[in-house]
């Protein structure tokens, strides 16, 4: 009896097991298609000469792409530089930002609805429309920063925002922030509203100090959930391309890396160069992923992230 | 000592407010003032509102195409990630086989990795196929991002659910197409709704393809639009109507946003605070 109940249980397993990769065989096909194909024609085109012109007659020239952007590309370290500047400093703050909003939003706020759909409202405003946006904001003669700045007279003229490579990193990392922070803010609050009440009871009774409340008791608490959104927001900040390009006006100066490998792809139309470009920026993300989730051993098929 | 507290708080409160809500304000501001932008004023009130701008930028005929064009790439992206998704997040979510969880990764890289890593290969691919420059080239290039990020939600939601409904029809012997389509489909579509409402957000405003692999009005999207923005003018570059155009894109999407909030928070931060 038992036996036959095994054995009928093993035949419906297997049975199942092989109607999941029936039923993935459609998303199989599609990313095949749609993703690896076009990443291992990038690789290809990384080690070519080829030209956007033409994109069917080309040389193998080895390893060359990679040595000119390694070795004798200074633009290419600096647009190293600039994802990795822009990464570190946007995310860190949007991360103590948003916190701090989701602790204030935590408590027993009035109209709670309309608050949390006034912090929605950055997240859902398309990039290249906040980008545009801040832009006009940023404006050196009409630009109200400007005018409130002046109106504070905290200066005595106006300040060309976007003209200089460094004030125009600034200001990206500003409008990244303020895009991002609602991200952070929404898991965060999700998760702060995830502690039992009691927790708390107790320090209230003992008359702990909020702030040792907040590094003993709560940030332990919502760790989990901030290291994954930290995570996502780095391999999105990493890969900044919107932004940058409308707001620095795709200039050299203020490039990342993904505005960088495009540079070279369409406005210099060196497919090659460009594809190495790319392709060191995807190789770069990989290894970085796999490390981070080999080192916090962050268990993402159990978390089950967005 | 308590009206202290509080006066503080609601400050703190209004300063949240106000950053949240500022920029977006400034631009319909700015949108309703007379056009010109060289006799522009700051006015953190609109005077003489006028609405010449928005009548401008809606009597342009590349606003109107795109638009469309932006509608229809981005709706026929989900429609066709969610056919896709479907089967293949019940699979991942609800049958237990090996090599599950690295495939779960590799279906998360994929949605995170830059599109830029591909992009040569996919003017190639484009070129190839002769859809260089038109919808289904788009459309082709917005599922790379949109797929994986579907398969990914509805997994966490096929997964939420619980296991009871299942077992009782495997025992009746029902193959897994009939478990899917009549058993876990009807209760699906609350996350449906969901998964699509956020995948919609993400092919509307996505950028880098649609300025790469399409070049003109009839096919390109609202984000390219905006951004190559230009007026009558050479000279002057027309701030009212560029923000006039921003909010005009942009309304669509904040009433979906509003009127789903709950729905797309839940979907945001579904899986990611279960701990």
């Amino acid at each position: 009896m038992n036996s036959t109940r095994k054995k009928f249980k093993t035949k419906l397993t297997r049975e199942r097991v092989r109607s999941a990769w029936l039923f993935m065989m459609p998303m199989f096909v599609a990313l095949g298609i749609v993703a690896i194909y076009p990443l291992f024609n990038t690789i290809k085109y990384s080690f070519t000469d080829a030209r956007l012109g033409d994109l069917y007659n080309y040389n193998y020239i080895g390893w060359f792409n990679y040595e000119t952007l390694l070795f004798y590309d200074s633009w290419w370290w600096v647009s190293v530089y600039n994802t990795f500047f822009f990464s570190i400093v946007s995310v860190s703050l949007e991360t103590v930002i948003g916190v701090i909003f989701a602790l204030i939003l935590n408590n027993n706020i009035p109209a709670r609805g309309i608050v949390r759909a006034a912090i929605l409202i950055p997240w859902a405003i398309p990039t290249i429309v906040n980008a545009k946006m801040f832009q006009w904001m940023f404006n050196q003669q009409f630009g109200v920063f400007n005018e409130i700045l002046l109106d504070l007279h905290l200066i005595s003229e106006p300040i060309a925002f976007l003209a200089y490579p460094d004030s125009a990193m600034a200001s990206a990392i500003f409008v990244d922030v303020w895009k991002t922070t609602p991200f952070i803010t929404l898991l965060t609050l999700a998760a702060l509203q995830m502690i039992p009440a009691e927790i708390y009871e107790s320090t209230r009774i003992d008359g702990v100090s909020p702030l040792r409340v907040f590094w003993k008791i709560t940030l332990p608490l919502i760790k989990p959930t901030l290291v994954i959104a930290i995570i996502f927001r780095s391999l999105d900040a990493l890969r900044v391309f919107d932004l940058l390009y409308v707001l620095t006006s795709n200039s050299r100066e203020n490039a990342s890396m993904s505005v960088y490998a495009r540079q070279w792809l369409v406005d210099y139309m060196e497919v090659g160069q460009g594809s190495a470009a790319s392709t060191l920026l995807f190789a770069f993300l990989t290894i970085s992923t796999i490390i981070y989730l080999i080192v916090t051993r962050t268990n993402f098929d159990k978390q089950g992230v967005y | 000592m308590m009206s202290i507290k509080k006066i503080s708080f609601f400050s703190l409160l209004i300063i949240i407010l106000v950053y949240t809500c500022f920029p977006f304000y400034w631009a319909v501001v700015s949108a309703l003032k007379k056009t010109g932008t060289g006799n522009f004023t700051v006015e953190y009130w609109p005077k003489q509102p006028t609405l010449e701008n928005f009548f401008y930028v809606l009597s342009r005929p590349a606003f109107g195409s795109t638009f469309f064009n932006s509608v229809f790439v981005s709706t026929l992206t989900v429609l066709f990630c969610l056919v896709i998704a479907l089967t293949a997040a019940y699979a991942l979510g609800r049958i237990k086989f090996r090599g599950r969880t690295g495939l779960l990764m590799a279906i998360l890289g994929t949605s995170m990795f830059p599109q830029v890593a591909i992009l040569s290969g996919m003017f190639e691919l484009t070129r190839s196929l002769g859809v260089y420059n038109t919808y289904q080239g788009l459309i082709m290039s917005y599922v790379v991002f949109s797929l994986p990020f579907t398969v990914w939600i509805l997994t966490s939601f096929i997964r939420d659910l619980p296991m009871e409904i299942e077992e009782a029809a495997m025992v009746d012997g029902a193959s897994s197409f009939v478990i899917l389509f009549k058993v876990f489909l009807p209760l699906m579509w609350p996350a449906i709704a969901t998964t699509a409402i956020l995948a919609f957000i993400g092919a509307w405003n996505e950028f880098l393809f649609a300025l790469t692999l399409t070049i003109s009005p009839e096919v390109t999207t609202l984000p390219v639009y905006i951004s190559r923005f230009r007026g009558e003018s050479e000279h002057e570059i027309p701030w009212p109507n560029i923000m006039a155009a921003s909010v005009l894109i942009t309304i669509p999407l904040l009433i979906v946003v509003l009127f789903f909030q709950n729905r797309i928070v839940k979907g945001l931060t579904a899986g990611a605070v279960k701990g």
